[in-house]
């Protein structure tokens, strides 16, 4: 077990700062093909409707809810690098919101996709920040997992981003296939280290309903191991503190200063705009959802109805929300007479003892974020 | 006239069809339309429905013209066909004079049907053979005749063919009866006395009564006598069961019907007692049933802990219409509070459990079953031991008995080596091996109680691919070196998971269980070892690994609401927990691992 980490009280403003923001998301389903782990809302070979897509978004934040200014904006996908025309879209979260002074405004990019005279348009229409889906450094791994680049266009990629000016570069990485080694995953997050990107995450390969990947491993390939996983999750982290790299969040890093403001705005209950098939809200008090098939959420933007396919009220879970969002972050939750009970009873207690929480400082911060869910489970089961 | 009324009841085999033919004869005497009729209606409780047998007796009169014009009063008591409820079938035997032993004609006499009828001729009964399902394609009904009347000692030519379903011999059967079977006997002079067969409670009537008179006339408005609990009541009903409850001005002599007085509560009417007649008394009560012993015990604890005034609310309900289940009180550190509960046998705890959760909502845990062991102590004491808990120390031993029972077993005669193995590595001791038939054998043995609780029906059962048929009863003590098994989880002894096993066999208990439970127990946050141990001697080991992961690796925007799903399921199995010392036990491994063990 590592030894309980002091609170970073600049990490602890830094996350709680984000309460305040506004962010805003907008979703790009385009792919060249689907992955075989993805279950996000996404299309492949519907590139012919991508115009009418950005002008049905164009539409949605028009006639949306105007608030303002935005902190945070976070295009992603889908591969929004594939899409031409974001700039237009930038242009128009602008126009009905305004952007607050030194904005962070993400592009989630694949590194095939990207060209440098791309990066030079991206940051000329206001990007800020890319995050690559790098995914793996080792060719074996990529192909296994469908991805259709090459190691060295991760390197291309990022030393271009860096080129262009992009103030913030961050790679997704992809820890735990049956595909993958020790030494593999080691060989892919120094290679990462050596990129010196602003940010990084680690995924866990997760086997989620409905994908290409779950009916494989329901007919009997091999399915991700979670004490592989836990193995690979703790090299990870303990390179990457080597190098410099503040974990904020179960599967996020980043030099102080670079974490994603955007997820920061979600983790702390903040409220963010959505635009996009599938995309999600958060605005007074109510979770809102679009639809998540394309010719839906067309259909609905076009003829004028409202995109929206459902939403749930939030403030009966608010209390509840806060610590099962909050404790994915390094810094934690502050504590209050809910979470005091928690820890006074046996199911809090129990946590404490073994070193999974830690209460001081005024915050409940979970030690093993292996654990997380185990933490937020019991709290639950003893609130109800 | 008492010439003209015969008492009888069926004696048949699970699924051998005795509802269906019970149902055939009261359509066939009209007691209820075709219209009315509802399949198997004497079987009204729905698990009886559904298990396809009959667990309370019931009792019916039927109103039958023969063709030769003369009118009979036909009274069926219906009989519980399971080896559990041996009981409830004497009490049925002691009120009629004839038993139908209703056998499948296409798979013969089965250990329970004989078990009954042996019941039945030990009681003096006429029996009148019948082959069922003469429908049936893979019916053999020479060869079934042959062992029907091989084993009631007659002629296979009185062995009457019906189809129950089809309605085939019914006429003939119903002349049987009314030629075959002799009417009861009995004065309408003589003092009252009527047996008690059966009773039930009535929320609305208090305490009904089924009662067969033997002497003398029970009329409405009599002021009667209890004479075992010696209470006194008007008879402000008394009526017969067509089967829907028909008041009568009296009940005379071989006569059958119910009797209601102003007794409200259950325990004041003892089932075998006989009424009498308070103004003229008889000399002497009937002879009346023996108490029901129970022979298997084991706890049951609710789920929520909440529920345990529930649970014992039900059990006293249960109680009313079941002499022969007992409770007690019983803690365990494990499970909370519950009860400790005698039953008659495998059969009977189960469906006791299935009412509790079914017609109580109730969610419950149950120990494994025991049996009552006999402790002898240094100190010249002998403890009954029901459960494990209660065993002394070892040192505090001298020896310990435990009950044997007498197994028949009844099986198509290819499967004897098979059975005969199983018997011997359960400890059985062989008796005697008779054939029925060159195809079918009775296999006697003495075996442990313990062993059959366990496992050895569904041993047999799976030997000899479900043809074998068992019955027991109880035969004697013997003393056994019989050993305690405990587990511990953590290095913490849970009572729920200890057992009373021989010695030979510890062992492979502990090993079995240590593996089952270290399935069944989750991932902890740290090492949970699991431990079998004879006194302080570790028999068996296994570990359930900590967890090391659980966690989502992606929480965003459009992630929350699903994530609160999912950790509201998670949260929903924590509920779902038993802390045992400081590890979480899910409900479901009590259960799973109490299950009996189908590979040992």
């Amino acid at each position: 077990m590592p030894d309980q980490v002091a609170t970073d009280l600049d990490l602890v403003d830094i996350s709680e700062r984000a309460a305040g923001y506004l962010g805003a998301y907008v979703h790009i389903p385009f792919c060249a093909a689907v992955c075989p782990y993805c279950d996000f809302a996404v299309v492949a070979g519907r590139d012919d409707l991508q115009s009418r897509y950005l002008a049905a978004l164009i539409v949605e934040i028009d006639k949306g809810p105007e608030r303002g200014p935005i902190d945070a904006v976070f295009v992603g996908g889908g591969t929004p690098s594939r899409v031409g025309g974001l700039d237009t879209v930038l242009a128009a979260l602008e126009r009905r919101h305004g952007l607050a002074q030194g904005a962070e405004i993400t592009l989630e990019a694949n590194p095939e996709d990207w060209t440098d005279h791309k990066a030079a348009s991206l940051v000329q229409a206001g990007f800020t920040r890319v995050s690559f889906g790098a995914q793996s450094f080792d060719e074996d791994v990529l192909r296994a997992l469908g991805r259709r680049h090459d190691p060295a266009q991760i390197e291309d990629a990022v030393a271009g981003a860096r080129a262009a000016g992009f103030t913030s570069v961050s790679l997704d990485l992809i820890f735990g296939s049956p595909s993958e080694s020790d030494s593999s995953w080691a060989g892919t997050v120094e290679r990462a280290v050596a990129l010196d990107p602003d940010h990084v995450s680690t995924y866990a390969l997760t086997v989620e309903r409905g994908t290409e990947l779950s009916r494989l491993v329901a007919a009997g390939a091999p399915a991700p191991d979670p004490d592989t996983q836990a193995s690979r999750y703790e090299m990870a982290s303990s390179t990457l503190a080597a190098a410099g790299y503040r974990r904020y969040e179960v599967s996020n890093y980043s030099r102080p200063g670079h974490e994603c403001r955007y997820n920061l705005t979600a983790w702390a209950q903040g409220e963010y705009l959505a635009a996009g098939m599938g995309a999600h809200g958060h605005l007074d008090g109510v979770r809102f959802r679009n639809r998540r098939r394309l010719e839906a959420y067309l259909d609905a933007i076009e003829s004028g109805r409202s995109p929206r396919a459902g939403s749930e009220l939030v403030s009966m879970d608010a209390l509840e929300e806060r610590v099962i969002l909050g404790l994915r972050r390094a810094a934690g939750v502050s504590l209050d007479a809910a979470i005091e009970e928690f820890l006074d009873a046996p199911q809090g207690d129990r946590l404490l003892a073994a070193g999974v929480i830690s209460a001081r400082d005024g915050r409940l911060v979970v030690q093993r974020p292996l654990l997380t869910d185990e933490v937020c489970a019991s709290f639950l089961a003893f609130r109800s | 006239m008492i010439s003209h009324i015969r008492n009888f009841s069926i004696i048949a085999h699970i699924d051998h069809g005795k509802s269906t033919l019970a149902d055939r004869l009261l359509e066939r005497t009209g007691a209820i339309s075709e219209r009315e009729m509802r399949e198997q209606l004497l079987d009204s409780m729905d698990l009886e429905r559904e298990r396809g047998i009959t667990i309370k007796a019931q009792a019916v009169r039927l109103d039958y013209r023969a063709p030769d014009g003369k009118q009979y009063e036909l009274n069926l008591i219906d009989t519980p066909g399971h080896v559990d409820f041996t009981y409830e079938v004497s009490r049925s035997l002691n009120a009629v004079e004839g038993a139908l032993l209703v056998v499948d004609a296409s798979q013969g006499v089965e250990a329970q049907t004989l078990a009954n009828t042996y019941l039945a001729i030990e009681a003096g009964l006429e029996i009148i053979p019948v082959m069922n399902k003469i429908d049936l394609p893979a019916a053999d009904p020479e060869r079934v005749a042959a062992e029907v009347a091989g084993v009631i000692g007659g002629s296979p030519d009185e062995v009457i063919a019906i189809s129950a379903k089809t309605g085939a011999g019914i006429d003939e059967l119903l002349e049987a009866i009314v030629k075959r079977l002799p009417p009861p006997e009995g004065s309408e002079s003589e003092p009252l006395r009527a047996l008690i067969f059966d009773s039930y409670f009535d929320t609305y009537r208090g305490v009904v009564c089924y009662v067969r008179v033997m002497d003398g006339v029970l009329s409405k408005g009599d002021l009667v006598k209890f004479m075992a609990t010696d209470t006194t009541e008007h008879a402000d009903e008394v009526g017969v069961l067509t089967p829907a409850t028909v008041p009568v001005a009296s009940l005379g002599p071989g006569e059958s019907g119910y009797l209601i007085t102003g007794v409200k509560e259950i325990d004041q009417i003892r089932v075998g007692d006989t009424v009498t007649r308070a103004d003229r008394p008889a000399a002497e009560p009937l002879a009346g049933y023996q108490e029901p012993k129970p022979m298997v015990f084991s706890g049951l604890f609710p789920t929520v802990g909440d529920d345990f005034e529930r649970l014992r609310d039900a059990l006293e309900k249960l109680r009313l219409n079941d002499a022969a289940l007992q409770y007690e009180p019983e803690t365990s550190s494990a499970l909370g509070f519950g009860f400790r509960c005698g039953f008659l046998g495998l059969l009977h705890m189960e469906i006791v459990r299935e009412r509790l959760e079914r017609e109580f909502d109730l969610d419950l845990v149950a120990t494994a079953p025991s049996v009552a062991f006999l402790a002898f102590t240094t100190s010249g004491d002998t403890i009954e031991v029901r459960s494990p808990q209660d065993l002394p120390p070892a040192n505090q031993l001298v020896h310990i008995d435990e009950p044997y029972v007498k197994v028949m077993i009844i099986s198509p005669s290819e499967y004897i080596g098979t059975i005969m193995e199983l018997a011997q590595s359960k400890r059985g001791e062989l008796g005697e091996l008779t054939y029925l038939s060159p195809e079918r054998v009775e296999i006697d043995y003495e075996l442990p109680l313990a062993e059959v609780v366990f496992d050895f029906f569904d041993a047999l059962k799976s030997r000899t691919r479900g043809y074998a048929s068992l019955d027991y009863e109880p035969s004697q003590y013997r003393t056994s070196d019989l050993v305690r098994v405990d587990l511990l989880l953590n290095g913490q002894p849970v009572d729920a998971f200890s057992a009373i096993v021989h010695r030979d066999r510890a062992y492979h208990y502990g090993s079995a269980m240590t593996k089952r439970l270290r399935e069944l127990i989750p991932r902890q946050l740290f090492d949970v070892p699991i431990q079998a141990a004879i006194g302080g001697r570790i028999i068996a080991r296994e570990t359930v690994k900590a967890k090391r992961k659980d966690v989502t690796a992606k929480c965003y925007g459009g992630d929350i609401s699903r994530k609160r799903k999912l950790l509201q399921k998670q949260k929903e199995g924590k509920k779902r927990m038993k802390m045992v010392g400081s590890v979480e036990v899910p409900q479901e491994a009590f259960v799973s691992a109490l299950q009996i063990d189908k590979d040992a």
